[in-house]
C-alpha cells in the first residue's frame, strides 16, 4: 500500500492566486444576474469554510449565502440528547458517540456535565472504537449513540457488520442517522425561504452518489452544485452556481469530480441497506417532524436497538428550545445568526443556548468564531 | 520486571533507596544531596518563581516523554518573563506497579534535560498512590529564576511591535493525539519539547527590545495571542501565510477538524519586539535548530482592540478565537 501523504489532503485548494482568480471571474460574472443569487450551504462544513475563509468578503453584494440544516448536532432534538443522558445513567454502562455530541445541552445537563459527575462517557475518533471498548469490557454494556447524515452512516453499518459476524452481546446502537433530501424538501416546500441555488456537501455524495439531489432542480427551479469543502472548491461551486442562474439553468452538476460521481460508493449502499431502515418519523429541532428523514434498525436486529432494549428508561416527551433561541429559525434558513437577540450575548460556545451555537459545525458557532464585527 | 510498590512512597528504607538510587544518582547537586526538609538558595535581584505539574499520555511520545517535558515546562516558564532558570523542585506522583524501569528513563531524561539550561532540582517528593489512582505517573515541578530583564510582560506589548514566532506550530499536540490514538500516517511527526532559555539569552543577549514573549503550550498559539491581545489592549494582525505548519501537522488538522493555531506546543513560543529589531531578532533565533524557522507572523495595531485577527492570502480577514473546551474532532 503507499504511503498516505497527509499535505495530498489538502495541496492546491486553498492557492491564493486561484482563489483570487475565481473571485474575480465571479464578480464578473454575477454582474449579469437578474437577481441576488441566494445560495443555501445545505451542509455546516460548507457554512464553516465559507465563514472561516472570509468567502463573503471576496464575492459581490447580489450573492449571499444561506446556512441550511446540515449539521448533525444542530438538529438533534432535546429528548434525543436526553435518551443518551438516561442511557449513560443506566448502571455498568459505557456511552461512546462522536465529538461535539458530548457538549450538547438535553433539557437538564450535558453528556459533559454527566461526565464530570462520573457517568462513563466516551468520545470516540472512529466508530470501530467501539468495537474495542466493548470487548475490554465484557462486563459492561457499551452503548452507540450513532449521530450524523449519510457521511458517517457507512461507518455505523460497517461496526454493525463487525458486532454481528463477530457476535459481540455487549454493544448497542442507538441511531440517529439522518437524511440530506428530506430536509431541503421540507425547507423548500414550506414556500417561505428565498433560495434560488444550492451547493450540496461533496462528502454526503461521496456515499449516495450526487443522484440523491436530481429531483431538486426540477421540483424547485434550483440549481444544485455538489462541491467539495476547500475553498477553492466552494468558490468554485460558486462560479458554477452562478453560471446556471446566468445562463437561466436549472441543473445538477458536480464540482467535486475528483471523487463524486452519480452513482456513489455502491458497496457502502447495500452496507448500509443491510442494517439499517428509513425511520417513518424524526423529530428536527427547530424544525419538527420531518418523515422519512432518518433512519433505525432493521427489525432483525432489534436485539441491538438501544431505543427498544432498555426502553424503559428513555423518556418519550418531545422537548422544544428555549424560547428565545432562533435556532429553529436560521435551519429553516429564514434568519442569519446575528438577527438572533441573545446571538453573542446570552447565547455564546461557552454557555449554548441553542445548538446551532454549541456545534462547530454549526452556523451560530461559525459567525461567533470568525465574524464578530468583521460581518 | 521490577516495579515501583506502596512501600516506596511509605517513608522507610525503601522511600530513602528510592531517593538516594534513582533521584540522587541522576539529580546530584550540591544542595539536593544535603536532604534538608528545604533547600537554601543564594540569589541576587529579582526571582520569577512558578509551577506545574505534567499529566501527559502516552508518557512516552516521538521527541520526548514526561520527564523532558516537566524540566522543559517549568524553565520555559521563567525563560518567557526573561529569567535565567537556576532551581527546580520535582514531585514524584506514582502509580503503585509502575515499572523501575521506566520511571529510570524519564528520570533520566530529566537530568539530560536540565544540562541545557544549567537548571538543578534541589528539593523533591515522592508519593506511591494505589492504582488506579493517578494514571501512571504525575509529575509536580517549580522553578525559580534570576530576572535578567525586567518589563517583559503580557501587558507590556505596544502599537507596532512585531509578533515572531520560533517556529513551526502544532507539533506537541498533534503529535500526543497521533499516539494516544494509535494513528500511523506518518513517520515524520515529533514533539517540539524543548528547553527555550539558550534562545531567550540570546534574544537578551543581543540587547533585543523584548515587549512580551510567552510558549505557546496548551490553548496553542491562538491562546497566546488572545491573551496578549487582551491583556495589552491591542489589535493583533497576523498573517495566515506566515505562521508555518508541517504538512504533518495540518495533515492530522484536516483529517479530525482542528486548527493548527489550537493545538498544544512545548517548545515554540512568540515573541513581541520593537520594530527596528525585528530582522534581528529573527536572526538571533535562526541560530539555534530549533528555531531556524523563525519568523514575523504579525503586528500590534490599534484597530480592533482586545482581538486577534488573521489575514488569508488572498484577502479575507477573521478573527482568530480562544480554542474552546476541550479539542474533539468534528463529525463529519
Amino acid at each position: 500500500m503507499s504511503e498516505l501523504k497527509l499535505k495530498d489532503l489538502y495541496d492546491g485548494f486553498r492557492d491564493p492566486a486561484t482563489i483570487r482568480m475565481l473571485a474575480a471571474q465571479i464578480g464578473e460574472e454575477a454582474k449579469a444576474l437578474h437577481e441576488p443569487l441566494r445560495i443555501m450551504e445545505v451542509c455546516g462544513g460548507h457554512t464553516h469554510t465559507i465563514m472561516k475563509y472570509g468567502l463573503p468578503q471576496l464575492l459581490p453584494d447580489n450573492i449571499d449565502f444561506i446556512h441550511g440544516p446540515g449539521c448533525p448536532v444542530c438538529i438533534m432534538p432535546k429528548e434525543r440528547i436526553d435518551h443518551a443522558i438516561a442511557l449513560a445513567r443506566m448502571e455498568d454502562t459505557i456511552l461512546v458517540t462522536l465529538g461535539d455530541m458530548i457538549r450538547v445541552p438535553g433539557s437538564q445537563s450535558s453528556l459533559a456535565a454527566e461526565r464530570a459527575a462520573g457517568r462513563d462517557i466516551r468520545p470516540l475518533y472512529t466508530p470501530m472504537d467501539a468495537l474495542k471498548i466493548a470487548k475490554e469490557n465484557p462486563d459492561k454494556r457499551v452503548v452507540f449513540f450513532a449521530i450524523g447524515f449519510e457521511t458517517t452512516t457507512p461507518m455505523t453499518a460497517a461496526l454493525l457488520h463487525a458486532v454481528v459476524t463477530q457476535k459481540v452481546d455487549n454493544l448497542y446502537f442507538h441511531i440517529n442517522h439522518v437524511l440530506v433530501p428530506p430536509a431541503i424538501d421540507a425547507i423548500m416546500s414550506d414556500g417561505q425561504a428565498k433560495i434560488n441555488a444550492f451547493i450540496g456537501p461533496s462528502h454526503v455524495s461521496v456515499i449516495t452518489g450526487a443522484k440523491i439531489y436530481a429531483p431538486l432542480p426540477q421540483k424547485y427551479g434550483t440549481p444544485v452544485v455538489v462541491c467539495g469543502f476547500e475553498p477553492v472548491d466552494v468558490m468554485q461551486g460558486i462560479l458554477m452556481a452562478v453560471r446556471q442562474q446566468k445562463e437561466g439553468r436549472a441543473e445538477l452538476e458536480i464540482e467535486y469530480s475528483r471523487s463524486v460521481t452519480m452513482e456513489g460508493n455502491v458497496k457502502a449502499q447495500q452496507l448500509i441497506d443491510m442494517y439499517l431502515q428509513p425511520r417513518s418519523h424524526f423529530r428536527w429541532r427547530g424544525i419538527g417532524d420531518i418523515p422519512d428523514s432518518a433512519l433505525e434498525l432493521r427489525d432483525e436486529f432489534a436485539y441491538l436497538d438501544a431505543e427498544k432494549v432498555f426502553a424503559e428508561v428513555l423518556p418519550t416527551e418531545p422537548i422544544d428550545d428555549h424560547k428565545l433561541c432562533i435556532c429553529g429559525t436560521i435551519l429553516k434558513g429564514l434568519a442569519k445568526p446575528m438577527e438572533c437577540k441573545v446571538f453573542g450575548t446570552a447565547c455564546t460556545p461557552n454557555s449554548p443556548l441553542g445548538s446551532c451555537m454549541v456545534s462547530s459545525e454549526g452556523a451560530c458557532n461559525a459567525y461567533y468564531r470568525y465574524a464578530g464585527v468583521l460581518g | 520486571m521490577k516495579q515501583v510498590q506502596l512501600s516506596h512512597g511509605g517513608g522507610g528504607e525503601e522511600t530513602n533507596k528510592l531517593i538516594h538510587d534513582l533521584f540522587y544518582r541522576h539529580f546530584k547537586n550540591d544542595i539536593l544531596i544535603k536532604a534538608e526538609d528545604a533547600a537554601v538558595l543564594q540569589t541576587q535581584g529579582k526571582i520569577a518563581f512558578t509551577t506545574d505539574s505534567f499529566t501527559v499520555s502516552p508518557l512516552f511520545f516521538e521527541g520526548g516523554d514526561i520527564g523532558k517535558l516537566a524540566v522543559a515546562g517549568t524553565v520555559n516558564d521563567l525563560s518567557m518573563m526573561g529569567a535565567k532558570p537556576l532551581y527546580l523542585s520535582s514531585a514524584f506522583m506514582i502509580e503503585e506497579g509502575f515499572a523501575f524501569e521506566e520511571l529510570e528513563r524519564i528520570v533520566e531524561s530529566m537530568a539530560k534535560e536540565l544540562e541545557k539550561s544549567g537548571a538543578k532540582i534541589v528539593c523533591g517528593d515522592t508519593k506511591v498512590v494505589p492504582r488506579g489512582s493517578v494514571d501512571k505517573l504525575f509529575i509536580n515541578t517549580a522553578g525559580i529564576g534570576a530576572v535578567m530583564r525586567e518589563g517583559i510582560s503580557s501587558q507590556a506589548i505596544k502599537e507596532g511591535d512585531v509578533i515572531i514566532a520560533s517556529r513551526d506550530i502544532g507539533r506537541h499536540g498533534a503529535t500526543v493525539l497521533m499516539a494516544r490514538e494509535g494513528l500511523e500516517v506518518s513517520a515524520d511527526l515529533g514533539s517540539d519539547c524543548e528547553t527555550l532559555w539558550p534562545a531567550v539569552e540570546a534574544l537578551l543577549a543581543e540587547n533585543i527590545s523584548v515587549s512580551a514573549l510567552r510558549d505557546a503550550t496548551r490553548g496553542g498559539l491562538a491562546a497566546v495571542l488572545n491573551e496578549w491581545a487582551e491583556n495589552s489592549d491591542v489589535c493583533l494582525e497576523i498573517e495566515e501565510a506566515a505562521i508555518k505548519v508541517s504538512d504533518e501537522v495540518q495533515g492530522i488538522c484536516e483529517m479530525f477538524g482542528f486548527e493548527a493555531t489550537d493545538l498544544a506546543n512545548e517548545g515554540t513560543f512568540v515573541a513581541a519586539v520593537a520594530p527596528m529589531h525585528a530582522a534581528f531578532a529573527v536572526s538571533a533565533l535562526q541560530r539555534f535548530g530549533f528555531c531556524r524557522d523563525a519568523a514575523v507572523i504579525g503586528r500590534a495595531t490599534t484597530q480592533y482592540p482586545g482581538k486577534v485577527v488573521l489575514h488569508s492570502a488572498f484577502g479575507s480577514r477573521r478573527f482568530l478565537d480562544l480554542p474552546k473546551g476541550e479539542l474533539l474532532p468534528r463529525i463529519c
